[in-house]
């Protein structure tokens, strides 16, 4: 079977819209007829990145590969960058503004996550040029 | 227990159930958006005060098996209108979030 590739650009600006990407790839998902469980994964993982880029990056691509043993979610941006990825990672660490902590964003949660909903994890990132988040999920 | 049995049991309001005989298993209670995507689990009950459209997204990415806004909190228009297109069960209760759970608790724990 050859890899099907899904791409999404992320609108920056929309913090009401955010997740149409993650549900678009949640519906094609289904119909490809994955388990629940794998779907649900993607679905968080795909979310949290949309969630973060919205907040944080003014927007990115957000790229899923479906192949016969995995699904390979890759999130790039063109933000600030993550000046110390450890903080970054700990549970309740949160840069975001006002707005998106009105709207139940900012828990400091969305990159523990990705990282728990995943089964590799990677972030690549340059400070003053953007992050990449590459997690896979095994289909087992 | 099914949505339909539990917004009929609670006494709760229907604000849409686009799926009303979703299995339910279990609930958790949240604000935080993220907490929830961490720390829910499929077919959850959500019991919670935030009713702007994310929470629709929220729902529909974590596979709950409905929302149930406390504190006689109403949805806003937009997540009225994002539960009719995903199918969701958004139920209300004017209780608050600690004694809707108790309600539900009790009810998950008294036999059939």
């Amino acid at each position: 079977m050859q890899d099907i590739v899904f791409r999404s650009e992320v609108d920056g600006n929309d913090y009401q819209r955010a997740g149409e990407a993650s549900r678009h790839t949640k519906s094609a998902l289904k119909r490809l007829g994955l388990p629940p469980e794998i779907i649900r994964r993607v679905g968080v993982c795909m979310y949290e990145g949309e969630i973060n880029m919205v907040i944080h990056a003014d927007g990115g691509t957000a790229t899923l590969t479906v192949g016969i043993d995995k699904i390979v979610i890759e999130l790039k941006d063109h933000g600030p960058g993550i000046p110390d990825i450890d903080l970054a990672m700990q549970e309740g660490w949160s840069t975001a503004n006002t707005e998106a902590q009105t709207l139940g964003f900012g828990a400091g949660m969305g990159l523990p996550n990705m990282k728990r909903s995943s089964d590799e994890f990677k972030i690549d990132t340059v400070v003053g040029e953007g992050t990449t988040v590459t997690m896979t999920i095994y289909i087992k | 227990m099914t949505v339909s049995e539990l917004a009929e049991k609670m006494e709760l309001e229907v604000f849409c159930l686009g799926d009303p005989e979703h299995g339910i298993d279990s609930a958790y209670c949240g604000d935080l958006l993220s907490w929830v995507m961490g720390r829910a689990e499929m077919d959850n009950v959500w019991f919670t005060i935030m009713s702007n459209q994310n929470v629709a997204a929220v729902a529909v990415m974590t596979d709950l098996s409905c929302i149930v806004l406390t504190e006689g909190v109403k949805p806003d228009e937009q997540l009225l209108e994002r539960a009719k297109t995903e199918g969701l069960n958004l139920l209300g209760t004017s209780l608050s979030t600690y004694r809707a759970a108790a309600a539900f608790a009790k009810l998950e724990d008294s036999p059939e």
